[in-house]
Parts: structure tokens; C-alpha cells; sequence
């Protein structure tokens, strides 16, 4: 329990990552590390396909990083509301996420390439998720 | 043992915004189209059957066991196969391994979609779902999203235009209007397509191929009994199944399908050729951009041209490589789990040289390029007459 906080809406609550969502609302955006061979997964697992091991901790990531690519959506699917932009950027620690772009920039020109941010953000009092902003 | 394997038989129903039948009688109808397209065949000659359909759609729990019953097929075996849009090219290669393994002679594979099963709001929540329900979908996430997602990503590094998406429509709606099963027969214009809504920018309506009602039916048989039944087979020479990460976080491209090329090189090793012996392709243009995709993923041209390769009518008849000459899915309509039977149905009726109006002179090698969800299973089959 507890993953079901996390995003605009959710469709899991059950997840061994599920302490994903208390970092956020400390403030952290987490990714997890492989104890065994090191390498850096985000978004969070907790089991290693590299090395099939589950031996995992919390890894803080800077959030920094470049945008991927990027849509305005003007349809939405139920229980959304457009226009909202969805976007995919590559962090500093070479893992990518897949959110939203924050209010504020949206209607600014977006580029491939620019710098962002990933943040968090609180979405009333119940819940939580992270966004990009431009640098 | 080792048989080769050949289509002896190709059906599909008319693909329609809403059938207004029950999917036991579409599925009933393109079943006997495929019987009745052999010339030496009947129900009871068929050893298994294969039921491919993206069952979120479905209301009957496991349609394969209701279907076997409608089509007076018990006790022969049946099951399904999904891999959502990919699901009947996947049933098709279950249904190759069967028959060169020898445990089955003659296996028919049926693909169905009655997507107007479900109100849109209820598809557009099952589409939501094709995401990462964990880390994507929470946002918004949706088909057009993505894909535009990757038109973005591939105008920003080869400067492909949103013309040059129009162009790949023009073509569409074009062939569809000479294809009589086709859900769309109208004609467009780029200055339409480009002044059409907005779905998720930069792709508009016209950009994005539509729900619909349909099933298609390929019967593949054993190299001993194929030519008892058919005066015409088509070989099966080459096939390629490859995934990719569901989540687009985990992809490490985003101008280009990763599966679609692994596959192909799969099946392009298998039949022995390459991209240029192919005379006729089927390529799954879900949007406008996954056709310029797949003209590179597939080699038909290099890198980053596939807008130019529209621009120069390379893929039309007469062209250099004609694609989807039966309106794709954008205009012949996409049910799902019945489009993968209905790409091949096109390329064995244009290696018998039964393509009427649409047919490409001498076509002798045909790909059938289909594609499962926003790239996650990428099939590539190569027919050979």
C-alpha cells in the first residue's frame, strides 16, 4: 500500500518499491541501486535484471537532464484533462523518465535538447508525483 | 518433419465502424471466405485453430473455445494467441511451428476485433492501460501520445515535415477506395490532414488510424498437402518476432522501433535476401509516422529518408517499394487482433496476382511488417509464391 498516491491516477497500489512515493514527499526523487553490480535503475525496481539479484538500496539522483521528446495532448483519456505535455528526458545518471511537463513551461516553445528538471509536485493533499521544469 | 509451410487459404470480413453482428458471426464469415478461397478444402480437413484477439476488448471470457463451437470445429484443438495489434502475425508463426514440428497438417489462424464493443471512453481507458500501468500511465499516457512522441523525436533529428505524415494518409486513402473491405473510401488531401484536430501534436486526426469491427483468416498447411488444396500457395520463407521495453523510458530510441528491426533482420536471414528483393510490403501504420518508421526499420531506405521516400512516391504501385497498396491500417481500419491476417491476406492475394486494380506487376517476394501496441512485439513475415 501507498503506491496508489503516486501520479495523476493510479492503477497499482501494491509495489516492493512502494517507498518510492514517502522520499517523494520528503522531496526526493529516488532510483534504486544494485548492491550486487551497481547499476543505477530508475524508474525504481526492486529486482536487477542485469544480475537477477534483489540485494537493492535507494539511490538519490540529481534530476537534472535534457528533454527527449515531447506531445501536447489535446484529447485526454477519461478521467484526464487536456491539453497536458507529456515528455521523456534523459537524466544526468543516464536513465530516462517518462512525466509530464509543469503548467508553467508548457506553453513556452519546447525544444530537443534543453535543459530540465525533474521536481516534485503535490497534487492536493493525497497525492504526489514529479514533473519537468525548464532550467 | 521440415515441411515448408504455405497460406492455401486468405479470408476478412469488410472492416466497418460498427459490425452489428456478434464476434462469432464475424468470425464465422471471414472462416468461410478462407475455406471457400482453397480449392480443396473443408472444415473438417482443418486439424487446429488458433483465435487471435486482444481479449480487453472482449466481452466472452477465452473467445477461442466459443468460436471452435460456431465454426463446427470441435474436437479440434484451439486456443488464443495475443500480442495485441500483432496478435494473428503471432498466431500465424504458432501455426508455422505446429506444422513443421508435425503435429499438425493444416491449422487455420482467425484474428477478430469488434472494438465497438466498448463505449470511447472505455477503449480510450484499455489504451491508457498500454502504457506502463506503473510509471507511464498515471500521467496521461495514450497510443497517439507515443507515437507522437516519435514523430517529435524524428522530425528533431532527420527534419521529416508533418507534410510528409500527410503524404503517407494521401496515400492510404487513395488505395483504400480501390479496396472493397476497406472501413474508409474517401479520398484526402494534405491541406485536409493538415488542417484536421489536433490529438497530440504534431499528430492530428487524419494522422491516426481508427477503431473498427473486423476478422480476417489465413489457413496454413504442410508442403504435402498444400498443393492438394491450393492451386496457389505462398510460401512462408522468413520470419522475425523481437519485443522491446513497454515502458519509453527504457527505450534507447525513440525514432525508430527497435523490435521491428531486430525482427527483421531475423527474417530477412531466414528466407535469404534483403530489403531490396522485396517487391510488395505490408507495414502497420497505426499514425503516419510508424509507416516512415518502418520504411527504415525495414531498409527500405536509409535513416532518417522515409519522409523523402514518400515525398517521391517511391512507395506507391509503379514505385520503388509499394506499401500498404490495400489502404493500411490508417484507411482500411485497424480491429486489432484481426490486422495482422488481414496484412497477409493482401500479400498472397498479390503473389497470386489477384490484386485487381492494386496489384504490383511480378510481385514474387511480399513482408508483412506488424506491430503490437507502441512497439513492445514487432513481427516481420516474408511470403515467397
Amino acid at each position: 500500500m501507498g503506491f496508489e498516491k503516486f501520479g495523476i491516477m493510479s492503477y497499482t497500489k501494491e509495489t516492493k518499491v512502494e517507498d518510492f512515493v514517502k522520499h517523494l514527499e520528503d522531496g526526493r526523487i529516488m532510483g534504486t541501486r544494485c548492491k550486487k553490480c551497481g547499476t543505477i535503475i530508475f524508474p525504481p525496481r526492486a529486482d536487477c535484471a542485469k544480475c537477477l539479484s534483489s540485494n537493492i538500496e535507494w539511490t538519490p539522483l540529481s534530476g537534472r537532464g535534457k528533454l527527449i521528446t515531447h506531445t501536447t495532448a489535446h484529447f485526454a483519456p477519461a478521467g484526464f484533462e487536456a491539453p497536458y505535455t507529456l515528455a521523456l528526458a534523459e537524466l544526468e545518471e543516464g536513465v530516462r523518465v517518462f512525466t509530464r511537463i509543469c503548467k508553467d513551461d508548457e506553453k513556452d516553445k519546447l525544444k530537443i535538447g534543453m535543459y530540465v528538471q525533474l521536481v516534485t509536485k503535490r497534487l492536493g493533499d493525497e497525492r504526489i508525483t514529479y514533473e519537468l521544469k525548464k532550467i | 518433419m521440415h515441411s515448408k509451410v504455405a497460406v492455401v487459404g486468405v479470408g476478412q470480413t469488410t472492416f466497418t465502424r460498427s459490425c452489428g453482428i456478434s464476434i462469432r458471426e464475424l468470425c464465422f464469415e471471414a472462416f468461410r471466405e478462407a475455406i471457400d478461397d482453397a480449392r480443396n478444402l473443408s472444415t473438417e480437413d482443418i486439424d487446429g485453430l488458433i483465435i487471435c484477439s486482444a481479449p480487453e476488448y472482449d466481452k466472452q471470457r477465452s473467445p477461442a473455445g466459443l468460436i471452435a463451437e460456431y465454426l463446427g470445429l470441435n474436437p479440434k484443438p484451439t486456443f488464443l494467441a495475443e500480442a495485441i495489434c500483432a496478435s494473428s502475425s503471432v498466431g500465424a508463426r504458432i501455426a508455422w511451428s505446429f506444422i513443421r514440428s508435425g503435429l499438425h497438417k493444416i491449422v487455420a489462424v482467425i484474428g477478430f476485433q469488434k472494438m465497438s464493443e466498448l463505449t470511447s471512453a472505455e477503449s480510450q481507458e484499455r489504451m491508457l492501460r498500454g502504457g506502463d500501468i506503473m510509471w507511464e500511465s498515471p500521467f496521461g499516457s495514450m497510443m497517439p501520445a507515443y507515437y507522437a512522441m516519435f514523430a517529435r523525436a524524428h522530425m528533431n533529428e532527420y527534419g521529416t515535415t508533418e507534410e510528409q505524415l500527410a503524404k503517407i494518409k494521401v496515400k492510404s486513402g487513395m488505395y483504400s477506395m480501390m479496396n472493397p473491405k476497406a472501413m474508409y473510401q474517401k479520398e484526402t488531401t494534405v491541406e485536409k490532414i493538415m488542417n484536421s484536430k489536433i490529438v497530440a501534436s504534431p499528430l492530428k486526426v487524419f494522422d491516426c488510424c481508427a477503431n473498427a469491427d473486423g476478422a480476417s483468416c489465413i489457413i496454413l498447411a504442410s508442403e504435402e498437402v498444400a498443393e492438394k488444396i491450393s492451386d496457389t500457395p505462398v510460401w512462408i520463407t522468413g520470419l522475425g518476432l523481437a519485443s522491446a521495453p513497454l515502458s519509453l523510458a527504457s527505450r534507447k530510441t525513440v525514432s525508430s522501433l527497435s523490435c521491428a528491426v531486430e525482427a527483421r533482420k531475423q527474417a530477412y536471414k531466414m528466407a535469404g535476401l534483403k530489403a531490396r528483393d522485396v517487391d510488395v510490403a505490408e507495414v502497420h501504420d497505426c499514425f503516419t509516422i510508424a509507416e516512415i518508421m518502418a520504411y527504415e526499420d525495414l531498409g527500405f531506405c536509409k535513416r532518417g529518408e522515409g519522409g523523402k521516400l514518400i515525398d517521391n512516391e517511391e512507395t506507391y504501385i509503379g514505385g520503388k517499394i509499394p506499401v500498404n497498396v490495400d489502404g493500411g491500417l490508417l484507411s482500411k481500419g485497424h480491429p486489432v487482433g484481426a490486422t495482422g491476417g488481414s496484412q497477409i491476406r493482401t500479400i498472397v492475394q498479390q503473389l497470386r496476382g489477384e490484386a485487381g486494380k492494386t496489384q504490383v506487376a511480378d510481385a514474387e517476394t511480399g513482408l508483412v511488417h506488424n506491430i503490437g501496441g507502441i512497439g513492445l512485439y514487432g513481427s516481420i513475415m516474408i511470403f515467397s509464391r
